[in-house]
């Protein structure tokens, strides 16, 4: 990735995505947190794109930005007498503690590892490739993961059932 | 200078981390869920980056372990916002805090 206009967008898109996401920390309503988290959502799509990554890109729109955001927020607006302050539990100095050590872990690891990266270039586009992939050699994974989502369908109704 | 395989990995770090603390720490159930999804979305993006960067036999793999794991926190959303509904309707609040039937 040389050429400016992919550079301006990676930085564009990591600073949308990781402020997004520092924002759904620092708000005190619960209701602009879903927000926020729908723009880091947006911002991953975005970072996909980069990567030339599109059937992902656009099925992370579909699902995070579109259904299971939709579903945070009903959730937030089916319990409407629990508190939206979005505050924090005893835990947040140690959560604290503990998220700054794994970032410093990982990103260490991320910066000092020589990755050898691959010279052979962006994809074309990935739909047809993943389609064939998912229908031939993940056929198995496939159909399970179809149950998989029967399953939660159905149990997500059982357990809300008023009856 | 251009943009490498250890910038998306960077990012995905600190999203991760903030997922982990936005999980760890808030009081609200719901707030939890949606750090659960935001450590969720930095693990995908890490599986993206090094399907792009990194030299592979199957470089589409990587596209296809992102779709599953898309499916399987679709349905985990779905199923942990009806547990969070569930317990609303019994105890009339989802703060963990008060959700405490089973401390010794």
């Amino acid at each position: 990735m040389e050429d400016v206009g992919s550079i301006v967008a990676f930085w564009v898109l990591s600073v949308i995505t990781v402020g997004a996401a520092l924002m759904v920390v620092a708000v005190r309503n619960l209701i602009h947190a879903v927000l926020f988290l729908i723009l880091s959502f947006i911002g991953v799509a975005g970072l996909y794109l980069t990567l030339s990554a599109d059937f992902v890109a656009i099925a992370q729109i579909l699902i995070y930005a579109g259904a299971i955001s939709v579903l945070i927020l009903f959730a937030v607006m089916l319990t409407p007498r629990a508190a939206r302050d979005n505050a924090e539990t005893f835990l947040q100095v140690p959560g604290l503690v503990l998220a700054a050590l794994v970032a410093v872990t990982m990103g260490a690891i991320a910066l000092v590892t020589d990755w050898s990266e691959a010279t052979s270039g962006p994809m074309s586009e990935t739909a047809e490739a993943i389609g064939e992939a998912l229908l031939d050699k993940y056929v198995l994974p496939f159909e399970i993961a179809s149950v998989v989502l029967l399953a939660a369908m159905v149990g997500a109704i059982v357990l809300v059932r008023e009856d | 200078m251009s943009v490498e395989l250890s910038h998306y990995l960077l990012v995905g770090a600190i999203l991760f981390s903030i997922g982990l603390y936005v999980a760890l720490a808030k009081r609200n159930a719901v707030g939890i869920l949606m750090g659960i999804e935001l450590m969720f979305n930095a693990v995908n993006l890490t599986l993206i980056a090094f399907s792009r960067f990194a030299e592979s036999p199957q470089p589409i793999a990587g596209h296809v372990f992102v779709v599953f794991v898309i499916t399987v926190a679709a349905a985990e959303a779905a199923l942990a916002l009806a547990l969070a509904v569930l317990v609303y309707r019994n105890r009339e609040t989802i703060d963990i805090d008060k959700i405490n039937l089973m401390r010794w």
